[in-house]
């Protein structure tokens, strides 16, 4: 990578502007708009789903615009603060940009990345709900479940080639997605992530929790330990993945603060189809 | 501080018999410091009999806050007479838009295309400036000082407290109390529910303790199941507000177009009639076309 990160922070943030979001939610978010009487809750739920039209509603609601008395991290909070038919407008207007296309020069599924990034940021948000010390809205965790590998999908869309490449080196030699990234792109997709949410003003704590995803995870801090936990059972679940297949163990530490390994917290979390059930449904592609 | 009403009609213009004594006007509020300073809540179509007076004070320096770009709260702008008269100066406040992402230079440029309105923005001959209104950002007008605070409507709606001299006055535009969007039994009910009553003790501390609040009571509590989203508030809603806050007086505006004086003056009363309490603690009035208070 030869740019410097601020010019690259720059491109890829000029980019996302224009990425079009998946193509369910724009599907849905054009139904829901010709129908007079839809149900507010629904039109939240369309966009809390989709990584594309969060990134984007929380981008502009963060920006110096609007000094609101803290950061924004939810939908409902985007709603509760600007109104339900300006946040409607809004993802009107993410959903004018066309969908996402199911294929990509890199070759990455999108369709499994959303289930991963939908699965994680479910479990972690349970997660949190367990095991979490009160310290952390569990919401938080949602949303860093959904956005943390938005990288790849900026990768995929805007450099491909050498995403391809990175993708292709990880399975040959089974080494993890972000090593690879790093060997061919020079940056990985959780620095990617991070400059972006850092660049649009989300809230500190995201931004390190999207950076260090893939870094030695301290189990004092629920957000990070959350997520790493529940990226690793979205994945050993075969729930969904976003082109890197390997599962990472819980350290010593995490396996201390959950109180048992992946396959104790996995069981004390009980019944997941439902989870796995409610991201499918908004994984299947729109009916062209 | 003294507050004139120019415009206390919602929507659209409502002239005839039957809105003689109130005003056909839609939003329009003059508020003048003690030292004269000019400041203009909203340009609906009351904007204009306040510019002809505005003529024999040459030349006007103007700042004219707008609480959302909605018609009835801009459509008087173009006819603003200072607009077009060299040595004025206009400063015209407005939210940020985040679908067009652009700020209140829209209100203008969009009202003065040529199929609209015979003189095009480039001809206006005054100084005009615009300026974005953050929320929780107080800018200073002179002796006054402007705090804008986010309320809700179906576009960006801000309400303004001005504080001049130990005095302060808040105009809502348009708001409608948050409402919970989830049912009781949905996860999302007591979240959502946290979050409002949040943004509501905000909104109630924005206004604590002004001598005077102009608030959007365009419904009776009867009304507003029908009109529940569309933005505006109760004459009851509005009672509440003022009372949770403390404020003065509270003057009740926007009223539908299609209510007549005496409705009004009926629908008005009914309301006062279901807060004894509130009516024995505060002036409640309705707001009427050319009334002035000093403060």
């Amino acid at each position: 990578m030869t740019e410097t990160s601020a010019e690259l922070t720059k491109k890829l943030s000029a980019a996302v502007e224009k990425m079009p979001a998946f193509p369910k939610s724009v599907q849905r978010i054009l139904e829901l708009a010709r129908d007079m009487n839809c149900q507010p809750k629904e039109l939240v739920m369309v966009i809390e789903k989709d990584p594309v039209m969060t990134m984007k509603l929380l981008r502009i609601l963060n920006s110096a615009y609007y000094s609101f008395p803290k950061q924004i991290t939810s939908v409902n909070q985007s709603v509760v603060y600007l109104g339900l038919n300006t946040i409607k407008n809004m993802a009107l207007s993410f959903a004018a940009m066309g969908v996402l296309p199911q294929q990509n020069a890199a070759g990455f599924d999108i369709q499994r990345y959303l289930m991963h990034s939908l699965t994680t940021a479910s479990l972690a948000r349970m997660l949190c709900q367990k095991f979490g010390k009160g310290d952390i809205d569990p919401t938080d965790c949602y949303i860093a479940g959904l956005l943390h590998d938005f990288g790849k999908v900026v990768f995929a869309q805007f450099m491909p080639a050498e995403f391809k490449e990175a993708l292709a080196l990880s399975s040959e030699q089974a080494t993890s997605l972000h090593v690879a990234e790093k060997k061919i792109i020079g940056a990985d997709h959780s620095l990617v992530g991070a400059m972006l949410v850092e660049k649009w003003q989300f809230p500190e704590s995201l931004t390190d929790t999207i950076r260090n995803h893939h870094s030695e995870i301290s189990p004092d801090n629920t957000l990070q330990s959350c997520l790493f936990v529940a990226d690793q059972i979205s994945k050993k679940l075969s729930m969904g993945d976003s082109g890197n297949l390997l599962v990472e163990e819980l350290s010593p530490a995490l396996v201390a603060r959950f109180g048992g390994d992946m396959d104790d917290v996995i069981a004390r979390l009980g019944d997941l189809s439902k989870v796995v059930e409610e991201a499918r449904t908004f994984t299947k592609g729109a009916e062209a | 501080m003294k507050v004139k009403f120019w415009g206390v009609r919602g929507s659209i213009p409502s002239p005839g018999p039957k809105t003689v004594r109130y005003g056909g006007n839609t939003t329009c509020i003059e508020v003048r410091t003690d030292n004269n300073e000019l400041i203009i809540l909203d340009g609906g179509t009351g904007i204009f009999p306040l510019s002809q007076t505005l003529l024999k004070e040459l030349p006007v320096t103007a700042h004219i806050f707008n609480t959302h770009s909605h018609w009835d709260h801009i459509q008087g702008l173009p006819f603003f007479i200072p607009i077009f008269i060299p040595g004025n100066q206009i400063t015209l406040h407005g939210s940020f838009d985040p679908i067009s992402g652009e700020g209140p230079e829209r209100i203008m440029a969009v009202q003065m295309q040529y199929s609209y309105f015979p003189v095009r923005e480039a001809e206006m001959k005054s100084r005009i400036e615009y300026l974005v209104s953050m929320p929780n950002e107080p800018v200073d007008v002179g002796s006054a000082t402007i705090t804008p605070v986010l309320l809700n409507h179906p576009v960006v709606n801000l309400g303004y407290r001005i504080d001049c001299n130990g005095k302060s006055v808040f105009f809502t535009g348009d708001h409608e109390p948050h409402t919970n969007i989830y049912d009781p039994e949905d996860e999302g009910f007591a979240e959502y529910q946290s979050l409002i009553e949040e943004q509501r003790r905000s909104i109630v501390e924005a206004i604590r303790g002004v001598d005077v609040l102009i608030a959007d009571s365009a419904y009776t509590v009867e009304e507003y199941p029908a009109k529940k989203g569309w933005g505006h508030g109760t004459f009851d809603s509005c009672i509440e507000l003022a009372q949770a806050a403390g404020a003065k007086i509270l003057y009740c505006t926007h009223h539908e177009p299609t209510r007549s004086d005496d409705d009004l003056e009926k629908v008005f009363a009914e309301a006062l009639a279901r807060h004894p309490e509130a009516a024995g603690n505060m002036d409640i009035r309705l707001a009427r076309e050319g009334e002035e208070v000093v403060i």
